[in-house]
């Protein structure tokens, strides 16, 4: 048997496509089968190759992932359709409506159970801090009041809080060195 | 070089040693890792590139494990050398590559490795002889808590640690098990057994890893899948999975025994004649006679044959190796001489 794209060489390579419910059979010789399986990939892209994700008709680049680019490293998502590599981990928030499907697909899940770094245990996480009242406003709060004391001539009270401000003064000031 | 220390001496893995070595070569786990905002080796510059190298070769000589470590940059290995590493399992053929800005960190003993800058920044390994994935996976997941507490890994709560390819997004972890399976190609019910391997999730690749061909009946067999499943769970599976297609293959060797004696102590004892008696063959052909000879060995047809010498031969033939016991560069026809009279020399 000689392969159907060049009619020259024997064909070894056989590969059954199915395109709009036709199943067509196509027999080729290595030479050609490689020049199409090039075509195929730019055809779907590497990532979705191997994910399996080769849908008929499914999956095109859409509006919404034409120019789409992650801040960080500046790789597209076609970009990324093509190589089949991310460009940096903040891909990942970037291309999220796209990846965490094609997570699920590979994987069947995109909830990690896994280990954690060791970096994250017992440093808490930026957002999770409550921050602490900030001294300076407190103070602002402590002067004003002590004018309220000295105003209606309650000199006990004045002190108390004159007392409280330097104290606070001192600790920022231990803070700040 | 540094790397000739390497060849005098076998790699751990390969001493034959560990539960079920008789069909298990080795057990391998490998973790990839990310620096956080650093873009992958792929896309990062030769700065950024540079920097991972340097980072990750100050931060393992700080962890305890790794203190008697080799750490090369592959822009320093020769053709050879790069070669070599392959041979013995330590580094990818993607690692010998474009070598700019990639390093690995290697032990004495050839347990682990970490390969930096290949796909992931870092792509940690630890490889055990025999079937022993849990005590790999107990080594490499300490190196990784200490390597993890000098470096800050790209992680996220919800996807886990995030890599290069979203295949490894996750545990980020692949746990490989080596299998050799003679009877199970003999009998012809390998492919059987590899597809229902791959319809339950699991890969098989050849003795090379990722795009290589089976040879000398080894198969590797790995999971896919490594996200939504913790790294426990996923070994467990791996293990299960393994320990059925060792039961197949020990019930084909007693099937072969049983009923077809005479033909495979012809086989075998041909094979072993052939090694003993060449002066020229090719590494494909050793490859398969080898097999052959392990088969003898593992069924006490070859009695006085050492298991280890077998496994040490199916790396010593290999071309680097050949031309590093040799001390020069050998061509092709020079290499199937040496080859020949490195077997007969080991099977004397």
């Amino acid at each position: 048997m000689f392969c159907d794209i060049c009619g020259k060489d024997k064909a070894t390579v056989h590969l059954t496509e199915i395109v709009d419910d036709q199943m067509t059979e196509l027999h080729l010789c290595e030479g050609c089968a490689k020049k199409k399986s090039i075509e195929m990939e730019q055809q779907f892209g590497l990532a979705d190759l191997l994910a399996g994700l080769t849908e008929l008709g499914g999956q095109k680049a859409d509006k919404d992932t034409l120019g789409l680019k992650c801040p960080v490293c500046h790789i597209s998502y076609d970009d990324f359709r093509k190589v089949g590599r991310l460009g940096c981990s903040h891909c990942y928030d970037t291309f999220r409506k796209y990846l965490v499907p094609l997570l699920k697909k590979i994987h069947g899940s995109s909830q990690h159970l896994g280990k954690a770094p060791k970096m994250l245990y017992g440093v808490v996480k930026p957002s999770k801090i409550i921050r602490e009242p900030r001294r300076e406003s407190e103070i602002g709060v402590l002067k004003s009041q002590l004018q309220e004391a000295i105003k209606k001539e309650n000199f006990e009270d004045a002190a108390k809080i004159r007392d409280r401000i330097r104290e606070l003064e001192k600790k920022n000031g231990e803070g700040k060195k | 070089m540094i790397l000739d220390n390497l060849v005098k001496h076998t790699s751990e893995w390969l001493k034959g040693t560990g539960p079920n070595s008789d069909i298990v070569i080795s057990s391998r786990i490998r973790l990839a890792r990310n620096l956080e905002n650093i873009p992958f080796p792929q896309w990062a510059d030769k700065k950024q590139a540079q920097g991972v190298l340097e980072e990750v070769f100050k931060a393992s000589s700080r962890v305890d494990f790794l203190k008697n470590t080799l750490m090369l940059k592959m822009a320093d290995l020769n053709n050879l050398d790069k070669q070599f590493l392959i041979e013995r399992h330590l580094i990818s053929r993607e690692q010998a590559m474009k070598v700019d800005s990639k390093g690995i960190v290697v032990d004495q003993e050839e347990i682990i490795s970490i390969m930096i800058n290949e796909e992931d920044h870092l792509r940690t390994q630890v490889i055990r002889s025999g079937f022993d994935l849990f005590e790999a996976w107990n080594i490499i997941n300490q190196i990784d808590d200490l390597l993890s507490s000098k470096l800050n890994f790209a992680y996220s709560d919800e996807l886990g640690y995030l890599t290069a390819c979203p295949t490894n997004t996750g545990t980020g972890m692949r746990g490989s098990v080596m299998l050799h399976l003679p009877a199970l190609v003999i009998t012809m019910q390998i492919n059987k057994i590899l597809s229902a391997v791959s319809k339950l999730g699991f890969t098989t690749r050849g003795l090379y890893g990722e795009g290589t061909q089976a040879q000398g009946n080894f198969f590797q067999i790995s999971n896919q899948v490594s996200l939504g499943q913790n790294e426990e769970g996923i070994i467990d599976k791996l293990n299960g999975l393994i320990r059925q297609v060792i039961e197949q293959e020990e019930q084909a060797r007693k099937l072969l025994i049983n009923q077809k004696k005479a033909f495979l102590e012809d086989r075998i004892g041909r094979s072993l004649g052939i090694l003993k008696s060449a002066y020229i063959i090719t590494s494909q052909e050793t490859t398969e006679l080898l097999s052959w000879v392990r088969l003898g060995c593992d069924l006490g047809i070859i009695s006085n044959l050492d298991r280890v010498k077998i496994n040490e031969l199916f790396i010593l033939i290999q071309p680097a190796h050949l031309q590093k016991l040799e001390g020069r560069i050998l061509d092709h026809g020079q290499r199937d001489v040496k080859r020949a009279s490195i077997i007969r020399e080991k099977l004397k």
